[in-house]
């Protein structure tokens, strides 16, 4: 029933991207911070992974490593490897720095939050895809014609956009317009850090329900960084909670809302306000995360989880399978479901 | 807990419990010319809020939700007196809050005292505490301006006794802190003591929990709770997110006002308003809050004709929503519904700004717009 990471892969299905223990440390003067302690994930071609994390658990910095994008002087460790659809396999934090301005959009894109400071301020939009198609060697023509078809997938008017600065679009349409821009090169995988962080959540719903379209129209691979556990369990296929620098949970977005099996996830859940759960049945977490310079021994959780014990603060938890697809880096993840009730029927029917 | 003298000269008013009271209200800010497109020779007017009406009771709870831009903070500004409305009046238990500034007419309560009984807290609670300043300095500015004859000791154990109030122990220590050095869950809970240093009838929560995270929030709107029932205070609580704004609302046992564009659409007690909404655009919000459960919550389309708000310097004709709603038709072009017309919703504090509600108008025999379902009669209504 128990494996550690060593022995196994977390997971078999087709990966297109495989991270494996891939830590981010910043080597300060006194001490060393662990901002990503040992993750392994695949991302799996062709589906929509949700990370979940509160912030500062160390989510952007996943999403970072496996560009290779952390900056300076954070150090990645361990390896992530990208499977094109046919050809070897690329290691990409050994990518030379040419060879990563390659990989970078256009086989792997990231949308940021906050389009606004994504884009030039004193380029206009069609400034933004002209300039990279150019440097990447693509037909500029047909390029514009793919960001046109592009722009009015997201309900954008083409020609008002592709003339408008940034600034003269709406917070809404500047942000559709920088997922356009992430897919003209048409990239196999979107990364998406906070992508509709700063949006009404009108908007944030709106902009998943065409992300959902879009990725079947264009066959994409999306990993969705948030904050928002309720925003993403409709649009992702598996959920993966991250906390305090390492993932706690990982499963298919039922497993985790129906079935989940560590406390930290069913105290997320309880947490959260829930329009169609009765509000008696919403608890905060008690404590606080950890400080990245003073990560506690064993399971990261064990300060604040009911179910601690001795163990649980000296040794760090192994992946157990509970279930087909369905992980958790938990000790007691039996009990967990008696200590931190939480039931989605229940609160759903109510 | 309050322990301010009801005003004497109150004789018009004749509901004591109504702190707040919002008649035809409007608010319009002058845009800065060249910013978006010179098409304009005149300075272009944004109708931030436009003739809202409402009454703030004593000890209760508004949340005011709607999209970005919709004038929902410039109408908690309002409420608290801190936005001087383009028309309409402003009263703080009958003394209009602007007569009183401006020293027009009688004035019964003085701006002073009105501004002491109506406080604000900010969506950012790391921008609105000095960050050169201890906590407790912080926290004695508005004492020691208010009420310069307390002395140091009293002023104190009035600070620590609220700082133990709000779960910040021991408060000598959490007293002598810089900003810094507190969580923002910890941050939130002082801009909230400075608040309430002034015992105020009427807090302004500007997205108080939005910036904190989500294992905070819960904690963070208990405890607003909690000291709204300790000091009788009313909360004005403005939220983009609905799921926020229902917990606070409901758990108080006040309402939920849904702001589009300046006005305000539906409002009532959230259950209602949330589980049976008779605005199209709150039916449009509710299905905008995610729902935990990945089964139930399929990848619809938006229920809206188009996903993006129209600009408030030109605000739709008619019915404001008229340009987005599913169910427009041609009268909502021209004629604008009032908060409360329709006949079915005279039940207390329940009412929408729709002509749905409203089963013998003419709305039911117009023509749909374009892009809107096929025309249903009003049996079949929702």
């Amino acid at each position: 029933m128990q494996d550690t990471l060593e022995q196994r892969g977390p997971d078999s299905a087709d990966p297109i991207i495989e991270a494996r223990n891939v830590s981010v440390t910043y080597d300060l003067e006194h001490r060393d911070a662990m901002v990503l302690d040992d993750v392994s994930i695949d991302l799996r071609r062709g589906e929509i992974l949700g990370v979940v994390g509160e912030s500062g658990s160390g989510k952007s910095m996943l999403a970072n490593a496996m560009m290779d994008a952390v900056e300076e002087p954070g150090i990645t460790t361990g390896s992530v490897t990208y499977h094109p659809e046919d050809g070897d396999p690329v290691d990409i934090l050994d990518l030379s720095h040419e060879e990563l301005n390659e990989f970078r959009w256009e086989e792997v894109s990231m949308v940021f939050q906050g389009a606004l400071s994504s884009f030039n301020p004193t380029m206009s939009i069609r400034g933004h895809f002209e300039e990279t198609l150019e440097a990447h060697d693509y037909d500029v023509e047909e390029g514009m014609e793919r960001a046109r078809q592009l722009l009015s997938d997201l309900y954008l008017d083409p020609d008002r956009v592709l003339d408008s600065y940034a600034h003269e679009l709406s917070g809404g349409m500047s942000q559709r317009a920088l997922i356009a821009l992430s897919l003209i090169l048409e990239p196999q995988v979107l990364l998406m850090d906070e992508p509709t962080a700063a949006l009404d959540l009108l908007m944030q719903r709106s902009i998943l329900s065409l992300l959902a379209d879009i990725k079947e129209k264009y066959d994409l691979t999306i990993l969705f960084i948030t904050h928002d556990l309720p925003l993403v369990a409709g649009l992702a296929d598996r959920l993966a909670i991250l906390y305090a620098f390492e993932l706690a949970e990982v499963g298919t977005a039922e497993q985790i809302a129906h079935d989940s099996k560590h406390p930290y996830t069913r105290a997320l859940l309880q947490a959260v306000p829930n329009l169609d759960a009765p509000t008696e049945s919403m608890r905060p977490i008690e404590g606080t995360a950890p400080n990245p310079a003073h990560v506690p021994d064993g399971c990261h959780y064990a300060p604040r989880c009911p179910l601690a014990t001795k163990q649980c603060h000296q040794e760090t938890p192994p992946w157990v399978d509970v279930e087909e697809n369905h992980r958790s880096a938990c000790f007691h993840y039996d009990d967990a479901e008696d200590a931190v009730p939480f039931d989605l029927e229940e609160v759903s029917d109510a | 807990m309050s322990d301010r003298a009801t005003p004497a000269a109150n004789s018009w008013d004749d509901d004591d419990d109504v702190v707040m009271s919002l008649e035809d209200v409007s608010v319009h800010f002058e845009k800065e010319q060249g910013v978006v497109e010179s098409l304009f020779d005149e300075p272009e007017t944004v109708q931030a809020v436009s003739d809202v009406s409402i009454d703030i009771p004593e000890n209760d709870v508004l949340a005011l939700v709607g999209e970005s831009g919709c004038g929902k903070t410039t109408l908690g500004k309002t409420i608290i007196g801190v936005q001087r409305p383009t028309s309409g009046s402003v009263k703080y238990r009958g003394q209009d809050v602007w007569d009183a500034r401006d020293g027009r007419g009688d004035v019964a309560i003085e701006h002073g005292d009105i501004r002491r009984a109506l406080q604000m807290i900010h969506q950012d609670p790391g921008a609105a505490l000095n960050p050169n300043r201890k906590v407790l300095t912080t926290l004695e500015a508005p004492l020691k301006k208010w009420d310069p004859d307390m002395s140091t000791e009293d002023r104190r154990a009035r600070i620590f006794a609220l700082l133990d109030r709000v779960g910040m122990e021991p408060p000598e220590d959490y007293a002598h802190r810089f900003p810094h050095q507190l969580s923002g869950g910890e941050q939130q809970r002082i801009a909230l003591v400075r608040a309430l240093l002034m015992n105020p009838d009427v807090i302004l929560a500007d997205e108080a929990v939005s910036a904190l995270d989500v294992s905070l929030r819960v904690e963070t709107m208990d405890l607003l709770l909690e000291l709204q029932e300790q000091f009788n205070t009313s909360f004005v609580f403005i939220s983009h997110n609905l799921s926020n704004a229902r917990y606070l609302a409901k758990e108080a046992g006040g309402r939920i006002g849904i702001m589009y564009l300046g006005e305000i659409v539906e409002i009532g007690p959230p259950e209602e308003v949330l589980n049976d909404p008779q605005h199209p655009y709150s039916k449009v919000l509710r299905w905008a809050t995610a729902d935990l459960d990945p089964t139930a919550q399929k990848m619809t389309d938006p229920p809206v004709r188009s996903i993006d708000i129209p600009d408030p310097v030109n605000p739709p004709s008619g019915c404001r929503f008229h340009t987005r709603c599913p169910e427009a038709r041609e009268v909502c072009k021209t004629e604008s519904p009032e908060l409360g017309d329709g006949a079915g919703s005279p039940d207390a504090g329940r009412c929408a700004a729709c002509f749905r509600t409203d089963p013998d108008h003419e709305y039911w025999d117009s023509e749909p717009l374009d892009g809107v379902d096929e025309a249903e009669s009003p049996s079949l209504g929702d």
